[in-house]
């Protein structure tokens, strides 16, 4: 086998693995909800499936890039992959901004009575929305929202208290832009072959991931009990969808690094090749840039 | 530099039904996808007969109203999701490696899961018709609140569906990205690459852009469902019309991913059979290029009846006007290839010109629902429904069916039934317009879509159109037949069965070998092959 092979692979059954893990997790969950009893046991259970797919398929291509099969052509293949799921997952977050922003700058207002017309000249609140909610005003952050009760019958948790933007929250920003920089200074080690260095510069990185959630989880617990609630009208909808996915990735993330860091331990990576180790700092530093989003839009201004 | 396949060099298929679980090759996945499109198609087809059945005659005849809805939306979610996409993806595989000279896709194992989600979402969809409540019956574009407070239990499944397609879809697109630009013979150029794998590249970045913005639209759904979310829920400060934006974001460029590899295919079949090279090749690549872009901010020209500000009802009009000109380009390219050519018109010929002509009806009707003003009149009404089966049925599936002419040869090794096939194009293409061109008249005098039941002067045109329909239905027994007797029966095909046909797939034996291009083809070869003379 020369090296300049490209590889294609033996059949496999990781991914039909997969697709029961992920079905069975799914077909739980939704159980779960309608509040079947077995729906949580089923989610375990595909939950417990993906797990074993991961470390299967995963495994078998660290493996793989071990025993040097992979040539300089299949490192870019994983590289455009890895480049073009980040920018799905960009497209997703997006959905959840552009439903922040349609609220913030145009729905919310309308509910108030602002007219949608900038031909019409008008200034004034129109009328109509006085009669189905009467006294609603229309602010962001929506604190109050204009019916008690959904239409499905949900209780809104209105009037509750904002999260302090310097508190946690800057915390926060300040704990992930710096586990960037660490992740960076990682990556230096890492190509002048430094290896105590590079050891270190994870481990501050995962710490300060991991910190960050502690943070987050902190931050959940006080808004809840002020009141920002899951049912706190489309604030709350926004507020935790937002953080809560961007949390999940950091989940995520910080798993990420913490394999990256085994996988140095087990000297799976040289100077110039470390494909695993890239894919997962650009991941973290999207998770990054996304929080920074977070900061400015959802806690700050 | 020599590809080969590392682990074994001289390897072929396996043996066995497990061979179609384990495969890694982008033939056998190409296969898969298209198998499954076709049960999909055949499946979707089968609910659409029982609308058209339920249409024949004014008065509920055959169904209650719900069951008519679930109908009409699984028919839609199934032809959408189950067959069209699917089925592209099932040529994209077959056809993109050995169109760009490598000897597989950039990522089989990830392909092999594109592939191998589809069947577990189709699974989850179609179970919901035996849960209580139905199946989900708000329209396959699932407005709120029909598909948040008022649906049934069902439709948390039909979500997780969603996902799972969504899933497979953004794998596909990133398999093809990576191989196209990373696995194309190091002698080809960009635009030395054939149109169907420059239209495929496109249509992958809008998968990739797309699909997630979907996949954040039901999320929402769920949680407005379940945990008591509000973005859909005026009471909550949220907003039903911002769903219609946000699926719309994903819903129109979803159109042109149903109809850009199309594009590609017809580009392909026209220059073969008026042996010419095909006319302003590069104008083609921008064209498809500015749909694409194009396909992004023009998605509220299906929402200019919900209140829109004047000022968005003016912008998403013109933005829409717009797409006609690159579309236009496109279509003057395909009459200028055949101006002068001496033509013949074998099998996929006749699909591609008859794509030429429908499709273009289709994108006409749609201009006219582009006019804001006029849309006033047109929307929701059976002038949409003839519009988008325009151009998805004689638009998209004409150019699935006309690839599968085209190429079935390379793929299995046989010719098929000439005479046949010819006789089942003309009865499905007169059915086809039995079917759905009096539906543009039906709209015009104001008969809603999505009804069950409708009043009297509608009758005559809705009679002729389920005729259409049951006859345009039955003509798939007719391919089935025509595909699967060449698969088993057909002569021997050789390796360019169309004399003038360009593209390195071509210069493969037929059947193409297990493993594409093992030694990349040279300049010298590219050059013979490519499309731009
Ligand atoms: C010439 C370019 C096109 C224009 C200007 C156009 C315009 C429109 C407009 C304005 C509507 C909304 C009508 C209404 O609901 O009142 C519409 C609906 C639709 N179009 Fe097009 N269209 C074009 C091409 C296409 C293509 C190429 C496809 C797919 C291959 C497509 C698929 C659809 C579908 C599926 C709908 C209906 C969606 C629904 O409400 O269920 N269109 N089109
Ligand atoms: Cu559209």
């Amino acid at each position: 086998m020369s090296n300049q092979d490209y590889y294609v692979p033996h059949g496999t059954y990781w991914p039909i693995i997969g697709s029961i893990g992920v079905s069975t997790l799914f077909v739980g969950f939704a159980n779960q909800m309608h509040g079947v009893e077995w729906g949580g046991s089923v989610m375990g259970l595909g939950m417990a499936i993906i797990v074993f797919m991961l470390f299967g398929w995963l495994g078998t291509v660290v493996n793989e890039s071990v025993n040097g099969m992979y040539n300089k052509q299949v490192d870019k293949s994983f590289r455009w992959g890895m480049s073009w799921f980040i920018f799905s997952e960009v497209m997703f977050f997006a959905a959840f901004f552009g439903a922040l922003f349609y609220a913030r700058i145009l729905s919310v207002p309308w509910l108030g009575g602002a007219d949608n017309n900038m031909f019409s000249g008008a200034t004034e609140a129109l009328e109509t929305s006085k009669y189905i909610w009467e006294g609603f005003q229309a602010t962001w952050p929506l604190i109050n929202t204009p019916g008690a009760v959904g239409q499905s019958g949900v209780e809104f948790s209105s009037g509750f208290k904002l999260v302090d933007t310097w508190g946690l929250p800057a915390l926060n920003t300040g704990l992930l832009l710096t586990s960037g920089v660490t992740l960076t200074y990682a990556h230096h080690a890492l190509r002048k072959g430094h290896r105590n260095a590079l050891v270190f510069w994870m481990l501050a990185t995962i710490a300060l991931g991991a910190a960050f959630l502690g943070f987050q989880i902190a931050e959940y617990g006080h808004a809840y009990h002020d009141g920002l609630k899951l049912t706190s009208g489309i604030y709350g909808s926004t507020f935790y969808l937002l953080t809560g996915f961007h949390g999940f990735h950091v989940t995520i993330g910080v798993i990420m690094l913490t394999v990256i860091l085994y996988r140095i331990q087990k000297g799976h990576f040289d100077s110039d090749n470390h494909f695993a180790f890239e894919g997962v700092a650009w991941y973290w530093h999207f998770v990054d840039v996304v929080w920074l989003g977070l900061f400015v839009f959802v806690y700050w201004i | 530099m020599s590809y080969t396949a590392a682990h074994d060099d001289h390897h072929g298929p396996e043996k066995g039904l497990l061979r179609w679980v384990k495969t890694t090759n982008h033939k056998d996945i190409g296969s898969l996808y298209m198998w499954f499109a076709f049960a999909m198609l055949l499946i979707g087809g089968a609910f659409a007969m029982g609308i058209r059945a339920e249409l024949l005659q004014p008065g509920l005849q055959l169904m209650d109203p719900q069951f008519f809805n679930q109908l009409t939306t699984m028919h839609g979610l199934i032809m959408v999701f189950g067959a069209i996409m699917p089925a592209f993806v099932g040529l994209g595989n077959w056809l993109i490696p050995m169109m760009v000279g490598a000897p597989d896709m950039a990522l089989p194992r990830m392909n092999n899961w594109s592939f191998w989600i589809l069947p577990f979402a189709g699974g989850i969809l179609l179970s919901t018709f035996f849960m209580e409540g139905g199946a989900p019956a708000f329209g396959w574009t699932f407005y709120a609140p029909l598909s948040t407070t008022f649906a049934p239990d069902s439709t948390d499944f039909f979500i997780f569906a969603v996902h799972l397609l969504g899933f497979s879809s953004i794998m596909g697109a990133i398999n093809i990205i990576a191989t196209v630009l990373n696995m194309r013979a190091p002698e080809m150029r960009l635009m030395d690459m054939p149109l169907f794998v420059w239209t495929w590249l496109i249509t992958s970045f809008l998968l990739i852009g797309a699909m997630p913005v979907l996949a954040g639209a039901v999320t929402m759904m769920l949680t407005d469902r379940n945990f008591g979310t509000a973005f859909f829920d005026a009471t909550g400060g949220g907003d039903p019309v911002m769903f219609q934006h946000i699926f719309w974001f994903f819903g129109h460029p979803e159109v042109y991913i149903m109809i850009l590899p199309a594009f590609g295919v017809v580009s392909h079949i026209i220059p073969t059979f008026a042996r010419k090279p095909l006319f302003g090749y590069s104008s083609m690549v921008y064209a498809t290029a500015s749909i694409a872009f194009l396909s992004y901010i023009v998605w509220a020209h299906h929402m200019f009846l919900t209140g829109m500000p004047v000022a968005g009802e003016l912008y998403f009009m013109y933005a829409t006007m717009l797409i006609a000109v690159p579309t236009g380009v496109k279509v003057f390219n395909w009459v200028a290839t055949m101006w002068k050519g001496s033509m013949t018109f074998e099998t996929p010929m006749l699909w591609a010109l008859s794509f030429v002509f429908l499709f273009t009806i289709g994108g006409f009707s749609g201009l006219m629902l582009g006019i804001a003003p006029a849309d006033i009149q047109y929307h929701d009404t059976y002038f949409v429904v003839a519009h988008f089966h325009y151009v998805l049925v004689t638009g998209a599936l004409w150019s699935i069916i006309a690839a599968t002419f085209y190429w079935l040869p390379k793929w299995c090794g046989n010719m098929y039934n000439e005479k046949l096939a010819k006789f089942h194009f003309w009865w499905a293409m007169i059915s086809v317009n039995v079917l759905f061109f009096p539906q543009h008249f039906l709209g015009l005098a104001g008969m809603p879509r999505r009804i069950p039941d409708y009043s009297l002067q509608f009758a005559d045109f809705n009679y002729i159109s389920s005729i259409g329909a049951f006859s345009f239905g039955l003509s798939f027994i007719l391919l089935t037949y025509i595909v699967i007797d060449c698969i088993r029966n057909g002569t021997p095909s050789e390796a360019r069965p169309w004399d003038s046909a360009k593209g390195l797939e071509w210069t493969l034996p037929s059947p193409a070998p297990y493993h594409s291009f093992n030694t990349p083809p040279a300049r010298a070869v590219i050059l013979e092959e490519s499309q731009h003379s």
